[in-house]
C-alpha cells in the first residue's frame, strides 16, 4: 500500500457529532483531500487506521463509517489522552493526517450466509456499527443471515449513533437490543448488563457467529455466556486494544503472545486468542 | 551471496596490518566510515576521518552498532500545518554511501534480525536505504569474553552472517573472506594480496579454538514452546526481584527495535521523531484509559525474555538475540539472559 508506511494523507475534518451526553465521545467525520488516497482505501469493516493531530501524535481509531458510503471516513474518539483531547479541540474544515487502512478486520467470507449476533458496549461499538451497516447495504444484505445487535451502555444519553439506532429499529431485518445499566425515565429498551441480554437473545448458535466489542469487564462476562449458549471458541470474534504507536508491526508494543495486534489483528477468534500466552487483556 | 559460504572461503584474501592503513584512506576517499575508536575507557563504534583512530585490538564495542542503521532519534517527516491544510516533507536520502568497518560478528548477525522485523510487508524505507548504503566489514573474533555466547544463540566468534566481509586476525595481517558481492568488490583493493594455504589452515585452527573457548548456555530444546509453558510459572517473579526496569539492557542491545514515535512541535510546523524505546519502562505499553497489560517489572521482563526466545523464533524462525553479552556485564543487579533461561529451561513446564 502505502510506499512509506509512516508518512499519513491528508484529511479534512466535515462534520464534528457530539455523541454522548458527558460531551466525552464525538465522531469525526472526514473527507479525502487528495484523489489518489481515496481511490486506496479500500477497508473492511473493523479495520483501522493511525490519525494524527500534526504536533501531538498518532492515535488508532477503528473506523466507525461503513467501506459502502465511499469518500468518507468516520472516527468516535473518547477524549481520554493527549491525541483524543487534541482532536476534540479540532473544528470543521481543520486537517488531519491518517495513514491506514491497517490490521485485519471481520472475517466477512466465513461470515456469509451465517446468523450473526453483535456484543457491543460503549465505545467499543464503533467498529460494530461500521460492521452492521456494511452488512445492511443493499448489496450485501442477502448475503448474511439474519442479524442480531445487543448494544449496552451505561446510561441512555450515552449510547453513539442514535440516527443509526432509530433506522435499524424501523427496519424488519435485524433485531436490536439497547440496554442500559440504570433505568431512565422515557428509556423503552432493556435495563441490565449485556451480558444478561446476549443470554436472552442470541440466535442458536448452529450456523450462527458471535462478534465482541467493547470494555474488557463486559467482554470478560459475555464470553462465559456465549459458551453457554454453545458458541464454539473458533466462532467468537473479538477485536482487541492494546497501546500501539506504529500500526504496521515494527514498534513492539501492542504484542499478545506472538502476535501483533495491529497486524495480526485486531480481530481475533477466541480459539486463536485462546493458544497466546499473554497477560490478562479481556 | 557467494556459494560456497562460511568454512570454506569461495574468495578470501590477505591484509596485511601494514597495508590496513592505505586500504582505509582509500575506504574514506569514497565513503564514510564507522570503525572503533576509543572513547576514554570504551570503545565505540563512530565515524572517523583517518586511519590512526582505528582501534583493533578490542573486545567488543560499548554500543551495540544499530544506530548507524537504526538511529535512536530519526526524524521521519517535517509537517507544516495551516488553518486547513498542512504540508508533509520526507527528508532526502544520503549521497555518500558508507561502511562501517571491525564490527563483531555478533552484531552483524543482529542486523539479520532487524533486517527481518524492519522489513516484510511494511517496509521500513529509513532502515533499508541505510542498508543498502552501508557495508559491513567484520572482524572475527578469536578470543571471546567470558560472557560472550553467541554459539549457543546460533552464531559464531567467527560468523560471517550479516557481514559482506568478514576479517580474522592472523597476526601479522588478516584474512578477509568476501560474504557478499558487495564484499568480493572490496577485495579488488591493491592493499590485499592472494591467500595461501598457510594462512587458510590457520584461519580455520583460529576458529576452531575460537569456538572451543566458549562455554555453551544450557537451553532446552524447542524452548519457545516451553517458555509459552512456563508463562505462568511463579519462577519469574523470582528471577525478576531485583530487576530496576532501567533499561539498559534493551538500550545496549543489537536486536532490540521497539521504538516511539513523536511530535516535536514549534508553532505551527514540526517533525514526527522515532526514538527507541523499551519494554522494560512501564509508560511502554500503559493505555491512556490507565489501564496497562505488563504494569510490574515481572511482566515487562518476562515479555522481553519471551519476545527474544519465544515469539521472534515463532514469527521470524530467528532468536531475537546474538549472544553479545551487553545486558549482562551492563546490568546494573547482574541479571544474567544467560541464567534466566537457565533456570527457565530447568522448570517443568507444568
Amino acid at each position: 500500500m502505502m510506499e512509506n508506511p509512516y508518512v499519513p494523507f491528508p484529511m479534512r475534518i466535515e462534520e464534528i457529532i457530539t455523541e454522548t451526553e458527558d460531551d466525552i465521545i464525538k465522531t469525526f467525520e472526514l473527507s479525502f483531500v487528495r484523489k489518489e488516497e481515496e481511490e486506496q482505501f479500500v477497508y473492511t469493516p473493523g479495520q483501522f487506521a493511525e490519525i494524527s493531530v500534526f504536533g501531538q501524535g498518532e492515535a488508532p481509531f477503528g473506523m466507525a463509517s461503513t467501506p459502502t458510503q465511499p469518500g468518507r471516513l468516520a472516527f468516535s474518539v473518547s477524549k481520554i489522552g493527549v491525541v483524543t483531547g487534541a482532536l476534540h479541540r479540532m473544528e470543521k474544515g481543520d486537517v488531519v493526517g491518517v495513514r491506514g487502512p491497517l490490521g485485519n478486520g471481520y472475517p466477512l467470507e466465513a461470515f456469509k450466509g451465517r446468523n450473526l449476533v453483535l456484543v457491543g458496549g460503549g465505545f467499543g461499538f464503533s467498529t460494530l456499527r461500521c460492521l452492521t451497516n456494511f452488512i445492511l447495504h443493499d448489496s450485501n444484505r442477502k448475503d448474511y443471515g439474519a442479524l442480531t445487535v445487543v448494544y449496552g451502555a451505561r446510561a441512555p444519553g450515552l449510547l453513539l449513533y442514535k440516527k443509526d439506532l432509530e433506522d435499524w429499529r424501523k427496519r424488519g431485518d435485524l433485531q436490536v437490543h439497547l440496554t442500559v445499566d440504570k433505568d431512565e425515565k422515557g428509556w423503552q429498551g432493556h435495563v441490565g448488563l449485556v451480558p444478561d441480554v446476549t443470554r436472552s437473545v442470541a440466535p442458536d448458535p448452529r450456523n450462527a457467529y458471535a462478534v465482541v466489542c467493547g470494555p474488557p469487564a463486559m467482554i470478560r462476562f459475555t464470553l462465559p455466556v456465549l459458551k453457554e449458549l454453545g458458541f464454539g471458541d473458533e466462532k467468537i470474534f473479538l477485536s482487541l486494544e492494546m497501546r500501539m504507536k506504529c500500526g504496521i508491526g515494527k514498534c513492539g508494543r501492542c504484542n499478545v503472545g506472538s502476535k501483533y495486534v495491529c497486524t495480526d489483528g485486531p480481530v481475533f477468534s477466541r480459539a486463536e486468542l485462546a493458544g497466546l500466552t499473554a497477560e490478562e487483556h479481556v | 551471496m557467494i556459494p560456497g559460504g562460511y568454512g570454506l572461503p569461495p574468495s578470501s584474501k590477505i591484509l596485511k596490518k601494514d597495508r590496513l592503513p592505505s586500504f582505509l584512506e582509500r575506504l574514506l576517499e569514497e565513503r564514510i566510515v564507522f570503525a572503533p575508536v576509543r572513547r576514554g575507557e570504551v570503545i565505540l563504534i563512530r565515524e572517523i576521518h583517518a586511519p590512526s583512530e582505528v582501534v583493533l585490538e578490542y573486545e567488543n564495542a560499548k554500543e551495540s552498532p544499530k544506530s548507524i542503521f537504526f538511529p535512536e532519534r530519526e526524524p521521519l517527516f517535517r509537517y507544516r500545518t495551516e488553518k486547513g491544510k498542512v504540508e508533509v516533507d520526507i527528508p532526502p536520502g544520503r549521497e555518500r554511501s558508507r561502511v562501517v568497518f571491525g564490527i563483531r560478528p555478533c552484531d552483524a548477525r543482529g542486523l539479520l534480525l532487524l533486517d527481518k522485523v524492519l522489513g516484510g510487508e511494511y517496509r521500513d524505507p529509513y532502515y533499508f536505504d541505510k542498508r543498502a548504503e552501508t557495508l559491513v566489514v567484520s572482524l572475527a573474533c578469536d578470543h571471546p569474553n567470558p560472557s560472550c555466547f553467541c554459539l549457543s544463540m546460533g552464531g559464531g566468534p567467527c560468523s560471517p552472517e550479516g557481514s559482506d566481509l568478514l576479517l580474522l586476525d592472523l597476526s601479522d595481517g588478516y584474512l578477509a573472506e568476501a560474504v557478499s558481492e558487495r564484499g568480493a568488490a572490496l577485495l579488488e583493493d591493491p592493499a590485499f594480496e592472494k591467500s595461501d594455504e598457510e594462512s587458510l589452515a590457520v584461519a580455520k585452527k583460529i576458529k576452531r579454538e575460537s569456538e572451543v573457548s566458549m562455554k555453551p548456555v544450557a537451553m532446552k530444546e524447542n524452548l519457545e514452546e516451553h517458555l509459552e509453558r512456563v508463562f505462568d510459572d511463579p519462577v519469574w517473579k523470582d528471577l525478576t526481584e531485583t530487576c530496576l526496569g532501567c533499561g539498559i539492557c534493551t538500550y545496549l542491545c543489537p536486536t532490540c527495535y521497539c521504538f516511539d514515535l513523536c511530535d516535536e512541535a514549534a508553532g505551527s510546523s514540526g517533525e514526527r521523531i522515532r526514538v527507541w524505546d523499551s519494554c522494560q519502562f512501564p509508560l511502554f505499553t500503559q493505555q491512556a484509559s490507565g489501564l496497562n497489560p505488563r504494569p510490574t517489572a515481572k511482566e515487562r521482563f518476562r515479555q522481553r525474555i519471551m519476545h527474544k526466545f519465544s515469539y521472534l523464533p515463532k514469527s521470524q524462525a530467528m532468536l531475537g538475540c546474538v549472544g553479545c553479552g551487553r545486558c549482562v556485564t551492563e546490568c546494573p543487579v547482574n541479571l544474567d539472559i544467560r541464567e534466566v533461561v537457565k533456570s527457565l529451561s530447568g522448570g517443568n513446564g507444568g
